[in-house]
């Protein structure tokens, strides 16, 4: 490895948003599961506010979205950007900063979503205080990306740092629109709009948390880790152009599609359904090229673990997107809107490809941050397994329940009343709500046993002096 | 710095090498779709079903006050069921804002599409008017449990309560938790008035007397008996006309 890494490049900031994002990952997959349980055994509810199942699920939202997410957003960002510029982070400062008001926001969510402090808007619940603490945050973390890159050594801005950009620009975008409220009391404000514009303008929020948080952002990580850990380079520039370029503009359509059928104007939901639809080429475009820069090279994943996490996450990622726009036409979502088949697409974009990836490129990050081997290969292949098994497990269990909710609401017996009382498609779902928990426990599992590999590996460099050592060789001249 | 003399051969090439035309290019094409999809949904006088069919909505919101009390603390309503769409009263908003705190919307959709399931299971579909004083709207993704948009009157006040308390006892498939606590505090007067003037200055017609007798509206009232209030009045605020197309 490269000695003097540590002197040029700002790798303490990294290091810590590395270690926090393994400690919510198992945090945000813990209340998963517990809220999973309680909707198969609602006992678990135990007739107390601050964990009933309402109150708690915008805890495991935004656990894993934002703290879970966002750390790994953040360390990878701020990885990929100093190492593709050839320059330290334009302030230090500014990027410990960022981790501090980050962790505090998650903190405050953490205490305020249980006491049930909420905007109730979904994937952006939290009160109008914490959202401009967000608001002022996210800008640091833009604002010092962009200045790193506008002092860069290289002469061209690589393609990860692109897609790094449109997420920070569209999801500054997002909150500002999406979060416009009137305060009322210190924890309590009414969004700024109502009914329909207010529907349009959340699932615009919504659907772009996933387009460009959970899937740009991403990208960005894609588009870094793959090439580097498979040492190679990219498969085609072009196709990269294609992918930036067409998602872009053209993901931030999609929210519309959330809301078929409802009282949003058709040519809305059409027009959403539509570009949904053309959505699949960019998204596939992107798929090919991250599994393509593997050609010639396949043998890898046989033995190199971390590939393995980040070559099953692209392979989720093209399998979400083919479902994702099928989902949008308005046939299709006549069934499967406000059924669970909803929450098994998101997870399989979520455990399957944002946790696939950012697994794949925390394992990735781990010994060039430690200067030192991972504690325990066998964990990281044990990771991999438990991981995969539990996404479809989770997905499989969704997508049975969610079709047979859809088929149950809507049939009819022989004297053309319907067929189900609602109690009963309730019921139906007992076995799929409990097999959703247990799959979700898998992943869960494999996400402890990451903790545990991330935190050994932190005593192993700290043991063997690998760190203190990197710190110590003099910087090149 | 020093490197970084590159002549670009194309518009791409450009943007690759220099930050701020990215940056400013890049921020085009990430407001071109919101724009085309929002803006027009609060100009278009066909998006809200009102401007076709004024009598959705009460004409005298924001001009008599909905309820008021009388000396002997009576409620005497100036609007009734089907008079159109209002805004909620201090006890119905209430409600409202402790259906929020709940997560209720998490589990419970309150948008009625136009199937024939739909309509014999829940009732005639959603209108965008129903919802013009929602801030934010309950619409939902979700329905773990069943669609609220028009749950108004069709259980007693009664079979609320006691399902709020422990869903089970009255429906045993149920995975819906209990809220026992809805019995043990009282709804808070001063705040409903801060509430509802927050509400009147984002442009909700509340008439002066809606939000200064707030606290006699709610007086002695718990939050279960708030919730339940706003889960009788939904639905039931417009009479819609099943000969009508309110929606093309």
């Amino acid at each position: 490895m490269e000695s003097g890494l540590e002197q040029k490049y700002n790798f303490d900031v990294v290091r810590w948003f590395t270690v926090m994002a393994a400690v919510y990952l198992v945090v945000g997959a813990s209340v998963g599961v517990y809220i999973a349980s309680e909707l198969a055994w609602p006992f678990l509810n135990f007739d107390s506010p601050y964990i009933s199942f309402g109150r708690l699920r915008p805890v495991h939202t935004n656990a894993v979205i934002f703290a879970f997410g966002g750390c790994t957003l953040m360390a990878t960002a701020f990885y990929t950007v100093q190492r593709t510029c050839g320059v330290r982070l334009w302030s230090d400062k500014l990027a410990w900063f960022v981790f501090w008001g980050w962790n505090t926001v998650i903190l405050l969510a953490v205490i305020t979503l249980p006491l049930g402090l909420t905007e109730s808007k979904e994937y952006a619940e939290l009160e109008w205080p914490i959202d401009i603490l967000i608001a002022v945050v996210w800008l640091s973390f833009t604002f010092n990306f962009i200045m790193t890159i506008a002092v860069r050594k290289t002469s061209h801005i690589y393609v990860s740092n692109w897609f790094f950009l449109g997420m920070m620009v569209m999801i500054v975008y997002l909150h500002v629109v999406n979060s416009l409220a009137i305060p009322v009391g210190l924890f309590k404000s009414y969004s700024l709009f109502s009914g329909v514009q207010d529907a349009m303008i959340q699932w615009w929020w919504g659907h772009n948390a996933v387009g460009f948080y959970l899937t740009a952002g991403f990208l960005g990580i894609m588009y870094y880790f793959v090439p580097k850990q498979a040492g190679r380079p990219i498969y085609s520039y072009r196709l990269s152009v294609i992918h930036f370029w067409a998602l872009m503009f053209g993901y931030v359509w999609l929210g519309a599609h959330h809301l078929q059928y409802t009282a949003l104007p058709d040519w809305t939901g059409s027009l959403g359904a539509a570009v949904s639809i053309a959505m699949i080429i960019p998204s596939w475009g992107g798929a090919v090229n991250g599994m393509m820069t593997l050609s010639g090279a396949w043998d890898r994943l046989r033995t190199d673990y971390v590939l393995r996490f980040l070559i099953m996450a692209l392979a989720f990622y093209a399998m979400s997107t083919f479902e994702g726009p099928v989902m949008a036409l308005k046939t299709v979502n006549a069934l499967s809107h406000y059924t669970d088949w909803t929450i098994g697409h998101v997870h399989s974009g979520a455990l399957g490809w944002v946790a696939g990836i950012s697994i794949g490129a925390i394992y990735h990050l781990m010994p060039r941050l430690f200067h030192t081997e991972m504690f325990s290969e066998r964990l990281v292949n044990f990771h991999f397994w438990t991981a995969t098994i539990g996404t479809v497990v989770y997905i499989v269990a969704m997508w049975v329940s969610g079709i047979m909710q859809g088929l149950m609401w809507r049939a009819y017996d022989e004297y053309g009343t319907l067929a189900y009382t609602f109690v009963e498609s309730v019921d139906a779902m007992h076995p799929y709500y409990a097999m959703r928990a247990i799959g979700g426990a898998i992943f869960l599992a494999g996400a402890i046993v990451m903790l545990f590999n991330v935190l050994m590996t932190l005593r192993k460099s700290a043991a063997d002096g690998s760190l203190v050592r990197a710190r110590s060789v003099p910087a090149p001249a | 710095m020093a490197d970084r003399k590159v002549k670009a051969k194309s518009f791409q090439e450009w943007m690759e090498i220099n930050i701020w035309g990215l940056l400013f290019f890049l921020g085009l094409a990430l407001a071109v779709g919101g724009l085309v999809e929002i803006v027009p949904l609060f100009f278009m006088k066909n998006t809200m079903e009102h401007n076709k069919f004024p009598e959705i909505v009460w004409p005298k919101a924001g001009i008599e006050p909905i309820v008021a009390v009388d000396e002997a603390g009576k409620q005497v309503w100036n609007w009734q069921p089907g008079d159109g769409v209002r805004p909620y009263t201090a006890l119905e908003l209430a409600g409202r804002d402790i259906y929020q705190r709940e997560g209720c919307y998490l589990c419970h959709s309150q948008m009625v599409r136009p199937f024939r399931d739909e309509k014999e299971r829940y009732g005639h579909y959603s209108l965008a008017s129903e919802s013009m004083f929602d801030h934010p709207m309950q619409w939902g993704s979700k329905r773990t449990g069943p669609d609220l948009a028009r749950v108004g009157g069709k259980y007693s006040n009664d079979w609320h309560r006691q399902h709020l308390r422990r869903p089970q006892n009255l429906v045993p498939e149920s995975v819906m938790p209990a809220y026992p606590w809805l019995d043990e505090s009282y709804v808070n007067g001063k705040r409903m008035r801060r509430h509802m003037s927050g509400l009147r200055l984002i442009g909700v017609p509340y008439a002066d007397a809606d939000i200064e007798k707030a606290p006699e509206v709610v007086k002695g009232k718990t939050e279960m008996d708030a919730l339940v209030t706003y889960l009788q009045v939904l639905g039931t605020m417009a009479k819609l006309d099943e000969a009508k197309a309110y929606r093309e």
